[in-house]
């Protein structure tokens, strides 16, 4: 049996104000869905609720994994079911080495049941294989020694996020803006690495203003999310249309939708 | 105290115990009466069978501490002082059973896999045969370079001209309240010498000898290093450290000689109900570099300020400060740099993590002399909070005479980030695996500067002290 990614019916509130309002999403592994939108639209939201960031708040529907609901799950739960975020700004852990933090997460993810004070993953093996993997992605070994993200250049930053999926090998991963921030050869560099992770193995959920990402990782489906939910999704071919003309016509098309997108932007305002 | 020693009140000393040789085994228990006065003073130099200048030191230092008032620096002290013993003869290890050590620290024993035998020796029960031979050859290897290596009460006896030179020099009895009452009622601790131009590449520890010189309530350490010498002197152990009395008041004297560096690291882990007010100064002369590292968890209250003097011109001073404040815990610490001459610099970098309630302060004076012209220095203390009971406070002295200096202060207080959770979890650690990473890597600056098998301890002990902190 594939593994299914469903989302049902989502309404997620940060600070009690609502910004999703019912995201209906299935995503199969092996397929890449890119999601595409305004700024503000509710991109990362749903990536971070998929994720079970505490702040994100499911006040109606449910995310599924395998018909397993997750909803209420802490993040650590699901990461070992199988879920990933690469994070577009992630946070700096000052004095924790990238090594270490991510031997311990390979150990829990690879092993679900693992309890508290049980082994890691033995330290030979663990090494030969995050030395592998960032020689494929091109990285220097002496990077794994760098505290998690601290002092980190843009760059930098997105490929230790790569790394990490390369590592953790999840069913699903979510890529929030992972381009961002880079310049064109960073950019190549990284959708290659992430087709070359992804394959045919992962169900990938590309979050992303440009193409430029999609180019090396073609996706199956496209989604606009515009106002807090999806209004229309279609084929490679929605995202390049997307990519060329914008939201105009979406907004012209869901008036509804881009009325709450006003709503949203002016309650933003003024915060 | 011991539970099969009665207070008995005054027994007569002389006779009773085997004298000066606290390393054979002796069946005689000395407690000198509850409370302080002239009498258990002098009784405690009859004992030792001490030399007349350090009898009137002693008395003379009780004075100070009758007259003096509670320090103001620091945390809040209810003690009363004539609750408490102030000396029993070193051979409590004969009255203490495995029985008598705490729970709590049985449990961290096993916790950290001490084996059973270890354990026991370290909880002070078990006579230490095996760790003597081990100190022996250690001893017989230093000696040869003309290293003094020894108990601050052997010391007294065997090599008194340079006891009279040093002691108290650096922490006179009148500079605070406890220094006093450790100077009047002082007994045990470490004694070292290093000659001048002697470079000691091992540090020098007294993992080997805790139960008798370090579980004392009221050790005094001098350490003279002499010019150009260099010496790392690492004291107790990560192991947990108890005492059955409420009151621990260490003083912690070093003499860093011209071109010289010393460096002194400590873990302490103390039961929960001791007042741990400790006294420690060193004074670094020209080119000299002292080093403090010094770490603290246990205890209710703990004020400790390691300080550097720098007395002369090219003297470098730098403190790591490190504490842990749980349940019912107050962690008072911080570090002192005293600029006394020109050119000089230090660095101080204090950190606290406080949970379940506990209070971590830094409390840090930087002061820059008249005449200390072109120094510099740089402090940084950051506190961790775990949790919204938890509490922290920064209370900085920086007193500067002289206009051209470069003095830097960063403070920075971080709750235990919900991002930094997150990320951590969303990879797949649990939240109790990802606090203490984050504990970990606050600490970590510390942690790199100890030796190996300390770092991995101190490690495993903040793994415990996390333990049940979250979920």
């Amino acid at each position: 049996m594939t593994d299914v990614l469903k989302i049902e019916n989502l309404h997620v509130s940060v600070d009690e104000k609502p910004i999703l309002n019912g995201v209906n999403l299935q995503l199969k592994r092996g397929e890449t869905h890119a999601l595409m939108g305004p700024n503000g639209s509710g991109k990362s939201t749903l990536g971070f609720a998929i994720m079970g960031h505490p702040k994100y708040e499911v006040t109606e529907g449910r995310i599924l994994l395998n018909d397993v609901d997750v909803t209420e799950m802490e993040a650590d739960e699901r990461a070992r079911l199988g879920l990933f975020m690469a994070f577009q700004r992630p946070i700096a852990i000052p004095g924790v080495r990238l090594a270490d933090f991510l031997r311990h997460a390979t150990t829990n993810v690879r092993n679900p049941e693992r309890k508290e004070g049980e082994d890691l993953i033995p330290m030979r093996e663990f090494r030969k294989e995050i030395k592998e993997k960032m020689s494929q992605l091109q990285m220097d070994t002496e990077f794994a020694r760098r505290y998690v993200n601290d002092g980190f250049s843009g760059g930098e930053m997105k490929r230790a996020e790569i790394l990490q999926l390369a590592m953790l090998q999840p069913k699903f991963a979510i890529l929030d803006e992972t381009d961002s921030g880079l310049d064109a050869d960073a950019v190549r560099l990284a959708s290659q690495s992430i087709a070359q992770i992804g394959g045919e193995e992962m169900g990938l959920l590309i979050i992303t203003h440009h193409d430029k990402l999609l180019e090396h990782n073609p996706p199956s489906h496209a989604h606009v999310m515009l106002g807090g939910r999806i209004v229309e999704s279609g084929g490679v071919e929605l995202a390049h249309e997307l990519h060329s003309n914008g939201y105009e016509r979406i907004r012209k098309a869901y008036p509804d939708a881009a009325a709450m997108e006003r709503a949203m932007q002016d309650e933003e305002q003024t915060v | 105290m011991a539970t099969d020693i009665t207070d008995t009140g005054v027994q007569s000393p002389i006779g009773e115990i085997n004298k000066y040789d606290f390393r054979t085994t002796s069946k005689g228990v000395f407690k000198a009466k509850k409370g302080l006065n002239a009498e258990v003073v002098n009784q405690i130099s009859d004992i030792k069978e001490e030399p007349d200048w350090m009898r009137k030191f002693r008395l003379d230092s009780l004075e100070i501490f009758n007259s003096k008032p509670m320090p103001k620096w620091g945390g809040e002290i209810n003690l009363d002082f004539q609750d408490i013993y102030y000396y029993l003869k070193p051979t409590e290890k004969q009255g203490k059973t495995w029985d008598d050590v705490p729970i709590e620290i049985k449990e961290t024993f096993e916790k950290l896999g001490i084996p059973e035998a270890e354990r026991q020796y370290l909880a002070g029960v078990k006579a230490q045969f095996e760790s003597e031979v081990v100190y022996g050859s250690l001893q017989e290897d230093l000696a040869q370079k003309g290293v003094i290596f020894t108990d601050t009460d052997t010391a007294l006896r065997e090599h008194p001209q340079l006891l009279k030179e040093y002691f108290g020099t650096v922490i006179p009895p009148h500079d605070n309240k406890f220094a006093a009452l450790n100077s009047a009622v002082w007994s045990g601790g470490s004694f070292i010498y290093v000659p001048p131009g002697v470079e000691i590449e091992f540090p020098l520890q007294t993992y080997f000898r805790i139960n008798e010189e370090s579980m004392g309530q009221f050790e005094r350490t001098l350490i003279i290093v002499d010019e150009g010498a260099k010496i790392h002197y690492v004291e107790g152990c990560t192991a947990p450290m108890y005492s059955s009395e409420s009151l621990h008041s260490a003083v912690v004297e070093v003499i860093a000689k011209k071109g010289s560096r010393c460096r002194y690291s400590t873990i302490q882990n103390w039961a929960n109900n001791i007042y741990n007010l400790v006294t420690k100064r060193a004074l670094a002369y020209a080119d000299a570099t002292m080093e403090w590292v010094d770490g603290n968890l246990g205890s209710h209250l703990t004020m400790k300020y390691p300080a550097v003097y720098l007395m002369e011109p090219g003297a470098r001073g730098e403190i790591l400060s490190i504490a842990f404040a749980g349940k019912h815990q107050h962690q008072d610490t911080g570090a002192k740099l005293v600029h006394c001459a020109p050119n000089t610099s230090g660095q101080i970098i204090s950190k606290s993590i406080s949970k379940d309630g506990g209070r971590g302060s830094y409390r840090g004076l930087v002061r820059v002399e008249e005449g200390a012209h072109n120094t510099k220095c740089s402090v940084v203390c950051d506190a961790l909070i775990l949790d919204p009971e938890s509490q922290t406070d920064t209370y900085p002295y920086i007193e500067i005479m002289e206009p051209d200096v470069a003095i830097g202060h960063e403070a920075s207080v971080s709750r235990i980030g919900e991002e930094q959770l997150f990320y951590l979890m969303s990879r797949g650690l649990t939240e109790a695996e990802a606090s203490t990473m984050i504990v970990n890597g606050f600490i970590e600056p510390l942690v790199k500067e100890l030796p190996m098998e300390y770092a991995v301890e101190l490690n495993r002990l903040i793994e415990l002290q996390m333990e049940g902190s979250v979920g």
